[in-house]
């Protein structure tokens, strides 16, 4: 096994050494000696991602992780180049749109079908929706003790309209066996490894999900291609579940008959103790449950924290979402939850989309304040004010957002 | 092995090269930070952002040659906590055995990446004070 892995390496091109040897400052010396996998990834520099802005919030440059401050979040619909990317493993190059297929397949599809890109936009009516994409470990990095993977700290969600077609019309198309449990998606991107029968991740939903007609096979975001690093040129979007979900450089789904085992479906990925538990317990992993809607949230992402203010009036903004369902009331405080006032609650462009919000606080004399934010779900569930349950993998902070002002 | 040998030499020789050619700088980067505790802190590698000691080759060598260093960087976790994460990439994610090595890279994970308790929630950090 080991062996094999070694073996499968090429060696390192010159150009590559070269370049390598510039950058460090002097050749390196036995340098062809160096086998592809095995050259340290030390070439880090924070420059811009292409097509990002640049003051995205750079967690890891391979597998690239990226989170948008909350002032950056600020748009009711979220701009392709404000919006964060979690990737699993490496995007895959020369992408021809022309030559991209999609195939449905598994043990509940009736047929196997393959769909072009440009027979998935004749054969299927097209529908836009505003939907919400949210890493399910956005907010990790609070958790105490610390858990393990990217660490997130508010950025790892984000609004934008998508257009495509609908999984169901595809899926029924196909046809649907009466046994089908769940959709695996399979999607183009490349394992770290460079292991070519290694996949980065391979997830998907409840065929019940899967059926709700704003989930999509999409090709669009805000009416222009998507984003590479977002899933060019096909992806799904399942909107208000863990962004995992929505497979990538989407090329197949599988309808299962049995809930789909791809990486990152089992263990404790994308998982929370079934049970709740103390911070700090090891679970195992046949007691960790598979996260589907995430819960009620919001951000203020007007002002930008740190805001020092010269009036004593101040009108923030935000979103609030809360995965499956929609937000009833949207609350802020200036006296670290003592009291609470109401704030203007939008309703959402259509279902799974975020809802706006904005109020006016009023300071009673100069010092030192945190805003805070708390939204409440249709079903009455309120955002907490300290971290909610602490899970292994760090998943589900929904803790309400605060942001720091000084009123001169 | 001995094809594994001659990797970890030539990666050594690379490092030694990086090491020597980078200007090092303290882990404690911050401008908050004050002078003192910048002092104690140890020294890290610019290029990777990884302190450097004696174990600096190694994980340079094992850890950091299908992710970049920054998903070591800002994570945090006892020496089991640690083993529990390469035991996984063992499993799942197609890490090789360091045989021998394993607890030379616990020790210098664990004790550069410990864990600090946070409690429930901390006071907000503001890096920046504007005027609206
Ligand atoms: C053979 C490839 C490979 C090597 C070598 C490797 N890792 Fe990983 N590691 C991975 C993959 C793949 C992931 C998942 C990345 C992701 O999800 O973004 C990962 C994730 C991680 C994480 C996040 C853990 C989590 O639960 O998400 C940490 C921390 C980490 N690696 C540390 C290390 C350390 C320390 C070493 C050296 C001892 C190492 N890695 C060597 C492949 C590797």
């Amino acid at each position: 096994m080991k062996k094999k892995q070694l073996t499968r390496r090429s060696f390192i091109q010159q150009s590559t050494l070269t370049a390598f040897g510039t950058a460090i400052g002097m050749p390196i010396v036995f340098g062809h000696y160096l086998p592809q996998n095995l050259l340290p990834v030390i070439l880090e520099k924070d420059s811009p991602i292409e097509g990002k802005h640049p003051d995205l919030t750079l967690l890891n440059d391979r597998p690239l992780n990226a989170q948008t401050p909350p002032h950056l979040l600020n748009d009711s619909i979220t701009p392709a180049d404000k919006f964060f990317i979690r990737n699993n493993g490496l995007p895959p190059e020369n992408i021809d749109p022309e030559k991209w297929t999609l195939t449905i397949d598994g043990e509940s599809a009736k047929s196997n079908r393959t769909f072009s890109l440009a027979a998935l936009k004749s054969q299927f009516n097209e529908y836009s929706y505003q939907l919400v994409l949210e890493c399910g470990g956005n907010g990790r990095s609070e958790f105490s003790p610390p858990a393990k993977g990217n660490q997130w700290t508010t950025g790892a969600v984000g609004c934008a309209v998508w257009t495509g077609v609908r999984l169901a019309d595809v899926l029924r198309a196909t046809g649907i066996k009466d046994n089908a449990v769940y959709i695996g998606y399979y999607g183009k991107d490349t394992h770290l490894s460079g292991d070519k029968n290694k996949r980065p991740i391979s997830r998907g939903c409840p065929i019940a999900k899967a059926l709700e007609p704003e989930t999509l096979i999409a090709w669009s975001m805000n009416g222009a291609d998507i984003p590479l690093h977002n899933g060019y040129p096909l992806r799904l979007v399942v909107g208000g579940w863990p962004a995992s979900c929505s497979g990538k450089w989407l090329e197949r789904i599988s309808i299962r008959d049995r809930i789909h085992d791809g990486p990152k479906m089992g263990g404790q990925s994308y998982r929370i103790p079934c049970d709740p538990v103390a911070p700090g317990t090891k679970v195992a992993d046949e007691d960790m449950c598979i996260i589907e809607s995430m819960p009620v949230k919001s951000l203020i992402t007007f002002p930008r924290t740190g805001a020092i203010l010269n009036a004593r009036e101040l009108k923030i903004k935000g979103h609030a979402w809360a995965g499956d369902v929609s937000v009833r009331k949207m609350e802020c405080s200036i006296d670290f939850g003592q009291s609470w006032q109401p704030a203007q609650l939008s309703p959402p462009a259509n279902r799974l989309a975020w809802q706006d919000f904005s109020a006016t606080v009023r300071f009673p004399k100069p010092g030192y304040y945190e805003v805070w934010a708390r939204a409440t779900d249709e079903n009455g569930k309120t955002q907490p004010m300290i971290l909610p349950g602490w899970n292994p993998k760090g998943y589900l902070n929904n803790a309400c957002h605060r942001i720091a002002v000084r009123v001169k | 092995m001995k094809y594994k040998a001659s990797i970890l030499i030539a990666t050594l020789i690379a490092i030694t090269l990086l090491a020597c050619e980078t200007k090092p700088q303290t882990a404690a980067s911050t401008t908050e930070e004050t002078s003192v505790d910048a002092l104690v802190m140890p020294e890290v590698n610019e290029a990777t952002g990884l302190v450097m000691d004696e174990t600096f080759p190694l994980i340079i060598a094992n850890c950091t040659s299908c992710h970049s260093a920054k998903l070591i960087t800002q994570n945090r976790a006892t020496r089991e906590g640690w083993s529990s994460m390469i035991d996984w990439m063992q499993a799942t994610q197609g890490l090789w055995q360091f045989d021998d090595h394993e607890p030379q890279i616990l020790d210098y994970l664990a004790k550069y990446y410990g864990p600090v308790e946070t409690g429930r929630r901390e006071n907000l950090r503001v890096e920046e004070w504007y005027e609206l």
